[in-house]
């Protein structure tokens, strides 16, 4: 990181472009914040107070964090885990389980959570919400980790090794130093899921914040209650944001100077264990793949209903496609000043807008779309129901999964690269698009492929602006679904998987894993 | 509005002409992710095409555009139909009722909808309250009785569904079953009875047992209730399957949803090991409640819009809803669904539906019951 070289005394540079850019790009994801303060205002500070400051919301409150604190502990545990056994271990067929840990981001929760209720008759709560969100969720932790673990330098290992320090000390001491950017960034993006995420507390009937602004919604068509709800929202994602800034540690270096070709690290020898991890890394594919698989089949074969032609599949095969394309196009551009702005000009203002883009990924899809519907109807009649007024509640929803990805990537491209292109006279856009882009070309793509995947499963802000007529996988699986139409509702939830699975595929990919050969293995 | 909102699903053209926006789309990202932030001057210049491909206009003539709370796989067949029926190309948006009336809130009088056809009366009500619905002519209105249309005039009901008691039949003997709803919360019921405490129709049954039972006894049958270990779910299908299945002995439900599963099955719905029981003797537990339509202000003079309420009242839809949704037409003239008793044959309880606006009393009730969050 560049704070870490010995120029960081100086102040870092200002770059006026980058900074509107992504003073721009911010803009975008502080509409839903906007939205909700104009709609908040109507009722005013008393009726704020009347429904926020109750004992109903201080229990939502605790449950909603002890929900997400627990699932990111345990998506940590099974991230990290997971992630060591298929980069550092002799486990066999690593390369499959790595490409398998990446794929549960391809399922919806409200999927998950339906086959889980319908495998378990009566499952209910806070446990087994928690239990299928984990599944959902742990590889927002694994892909990071795995690609730091892949990354890390070696030298730094064998350093500490040379020193005296046993495996475990080393491990402890180095190699999770190395990999911590990577867990925290992960866990964030967990919690903040948690937080925001509709399908599996709905259906395993955990009463978190944002079950509580669906339920208000249905509960008397109480807009402005739901909207004071989401206030409350923020401010809880405000403290989550800030006990995620306390644990950031400042220093390290986490990559390596220089290219040249990278020595893979050396793989600790299972032994015994051998067995007993393969059959736990294969549990875990089970639980959160297999499981949803067979009972989709299940429903499948138990049903009669059928889901239309194949052009009507095909067109809703497209349109996901054309949507969550777009959404994910929209969303990495967007990303990208605030991304770089946060490496290359670290900073107050880069700081805060980074953070800004964190808070509406954690509000409910509902408040998103309808905070659109009213910026669209308000602002931007033009793109009402339109592709790019999704595109940007695409974006509203899920930049920070953008920007984590290119902040990576701007870290480990050498400033001194650019550096040099400037000294040596071209121009700020022509850095940018001669050294900079090409070197994070990796991780914008990453983080593209992870906006892809969520606008595919995303369903309350679709359904509120897509445009008319249009249908997607999503809306389809919930048009079927809420008619007990299960057969003709499994295509679609098939497709689902399916288009989510080459993105994750090329998640697995980026993280260097299935490069990565297995020669060389230690004691 | 925006050139890309396709028309019915049946011409639909953006079925061809996607993939070519696509590919255009594609080539120019191409080029342009290679110039860095031309991509945003790119995003710029689309939403300039797009707003260019704007006509500013309502909905073209001949057409209309509907807010659909109500299923695409029950309106969508009906919908062709009535296009083959009347010429008018229909516009269907589908969406959840509840976030789609909060939609057309937003949207006020800028909405390009015409007609907003609802899955339950509160919802219309609420957009009514909002002064968003224009007044409908004498002669809808008087085609249903008077306590399933607005006292007002802005919305009418299209169909009927009666609030029931599902039940297993191995489980529980016809002799066994309740005779009022009240009696759930008896301790021979405890942990019996599945309920659907965040969904519209259980809240506009609470708010008919507060207009006829009073408050006080509402309270009481609450509590019972939720100290009744009851089983709480997240759809009226959920606690369905589950009666189906053995896993729950009752629930509170409405009517139609046994048409759905056995139609997934592939069954009468006399096949099914969960069945009917609609409380006797005008019960609160039986209230009868309504889906119904209203046409938008800004379409208060489309005959296209009136055109399709009128149709909606008319036999072949009334029919249709029928046979397809198992629901209770609403005009006179149309049997009922096969196989269950027929409404007028029923005691329903006598509640005026425009008597149940009082939802937020029924809320503070529900959520200080502890059966919702």
């Amino acid at each position: 990181m560049s704070r870490a070289l010995p120029l960081s005394r100086l102040s870092p540079p200002r770059r006026p472009l980058l900074s509107l850019a992504a003073l721009g790009a911010a803009a975008v994801t502080a509409i839903p914040l906007c939205y909700l303060l104009v709609r908040a205002l109507t009722p005013g500070w008393a009726g704020w107070a009347e429904t926020v400051l109750t004992t109903r919301v201080a229990e939502l409150t605790a449950r909603s964090l002890a929900l997400a604190a627990v699932v990111t502990a345990a998506c940590v545990v099974l991230g990290v885990g997971s992630g060591f056994a298929v980069t550092r271990t002799d486990l066999p067929a690593r390369r499959a389980f790595a490409v398998l840990a990446a794929l549960p981001l391809a399922v919806p929760t409200y999927i998950a959570a339906f086959t889980w209720v319908s495998t378990f008759r009566g499952m209910e709560g806070f446990w087994p919400a928690a239990l299928v969100l984990t599944l959902c969720c742990y590889p927002y932790v694994f892909l990071p980790v795995t690609a730091a673990l892949v990354g890390a330098d070696p030298a730094q290992e064998e350093v500490s090794a040379s020193l005296g320090r046993g495996p475990l000390r080393t491990g402890v001491a180095v190699t999770l130093g190395q990999i911590r950017p990577a867990i925290g960034a992960g866990a964030l993006l967990v919690a903040l899921y948690v937080l925001s995420d509709f399908g599996a507390v709905s259906i395993l009937r955990t009463d978190t914040f944002t079950r509580a602004v669906f339920v208000t919604f249905d509960l008397g068509f109480d807009r402005t209650g739901a909207v004071l709800l989401s206030t409350a929202l923020v401010l809880l994602t405000v403290v989550v944001l800030s006990a995620e800034s306390v644990t950031r540690t400042r220093h390290a270096r986490y990559t390596r100077l220089g290219s040249g070709a990278r020595r893979p690290h050396p793989r600790l020898r299972l032994g015994r264990a051998r067995l007993p991890v393969a059959a736990a890394m294969a549990g875990l594919c089970a639980l959160s793949l297999g499981l949803p698989a067979v009972n989709l089949a299940r429903r499948l074969a138990a049903g009669v209903s059928e889901p239309g032609t194949l052009g009507e599949v095909a067109r809703a095969t497209g349109a996901t496609l054309w949507l969550a394309g777009t959404g994910a196009a929209l969303t990495t551009v967007l990303a990208l000043p605030v991304g770089l702005l946060a490496v290359r000009s670290p900073g107050r203002l880069a700081a805060l807008l980074e953070r800004l883009t964190y808070l509406s990924h954690a509000l409910p899809g509902v408040v998103i779309g309808l905070s659109l519907v009213f910026f669209g109807i308000n602002v931007a009649y033009p793109l009402y129901q339109s592709t790019w007024l999704l595109a940007l509640g695409y974006a509203a929803l899920f930049m920070p999964l953008a920007v984590a990805g290119i902040a990576a990537a701007a870290a480990q491209a050498p400033a001194v690269l650019e550096e040099v292109a400037s000294s040596l006279g071209r121009r700020p856009l022509g850095v940018l698009r001669t050294v900079t882009l090409p070197l994070m070309i990796p991780g914008v793509a990453s983080g593209a492929a992870l906006v892809f995947i969520a606008c595919v499963k995303e369903l309350p802000a679709t359904l509120l602006l897509r445009p008319t007529g249009m249908d997607t996988l999503a809306t389809e699986l919930w048009t079927q679904a809420s008619v007990a139409a299960y057969a003709a509702a499994t295509p679609y939830a098939a497709l689902l998987l399916v288009v989510s699975a080459g993105p994750a595929w090329l998640l697995a990919r980026r993280t260097g894993v299935l490069a990565e050969s297995g020669a060389q293995v230690s004691r | 509005m925006p050139d890309v909102r396709a028309s019915t699903p049946d011409d639909a053209p953006h079925a061809h002409r996607h993939p070519r926006r696509r590919a255009r789309h594609a080539r120019h990202a191409r080029r342009r992710a290679q110039s860095g932030f031309a991509l945003a001057a790119l995003v710029t210049a689309l939403t300039v095409l797009t707003a260019c491909g704007d006509d500013g206009g309502s909905a073209a003539e001949g057409s209309l555009t509907l807010y659909s709370g109500r299923n695409e796989d029950l309106i969508a067949p009906l919908l062709e139909r009535f296009t083959a029926d009347t010429g008018i190309d229909v516009e269907a948006r589908y969406g959840n009722t509840a976030q789609m009336a909060a939609q057309l809130l937003e949207e006020g009088d800028r909405s390009p909808a015409d007609v907003f056809l609802a899955q339950d009366a509160g919802a219309l009500g609420a957009v009514a309250k909002e002064g968003l619905f224009t007044r409908l002519p004498a002669a809808s209105l008087d085609a249903v009785p008077a306590g399933f249309r607005s006292a007002g005039g802005e919305w009418v009901g299209v169909t009927a569904r009666s609030r029931v008691l599902v039940y297993n039949a191995d489980a529980v003997a016809e002799t066994d079953l309740p005779a009022s709803v009240f009696e759930l919360t008896e301790p021979r019921w405890s942990g019996r009875v599945g309920v659907v405490p965040t969904n519209a129709s259980f809240q506009a049954f609470v708010t008919a047992m507060t207009v006829v039972d009073g408050e006080e006894r509402t309270r009481e049958f609450l509590a019972g209730l939720a100290d009744n270990e009851p089983q709480i779910r997240d759809s009226n299908l959920a606690v369905l399957e589950e009666v189906d299945a053995g896993t729950l002995d009752v629930g509170l439900i409405n009517h139609y949803y046994v048409g759905e599963l056995a139609a997934e099955r592939g069954v009468a719905p006399d096949r099914l090991d969960a069945r009917l029981h609609f409380f006797p003797g005008g019960d609160i537990g039986a209230l009868v409640n309504v889906a119904g339509v209203g046409v938008l202000t800004t379409a208060a003079d489309d005959p296209e819009a009136q055109a399709f309420v009128d149709y909606l009242l008319g036999p072949d839809a009334q029919t249709y809803f029928a046979e397809q949704t198992f629901e209770y037409p609403v005009v006179d003239g149309v049997a009922g669904p096969s196989g269950l008793p027929a409404l007028a044959e029923l005691t329903t309880p006598d509640v005026d539906l425009n008597d149940l606006d009082g939802l937020e009393g029924t809320i503070a009730l529900i959520q200080a019951s502890g059966l919702t969050p």
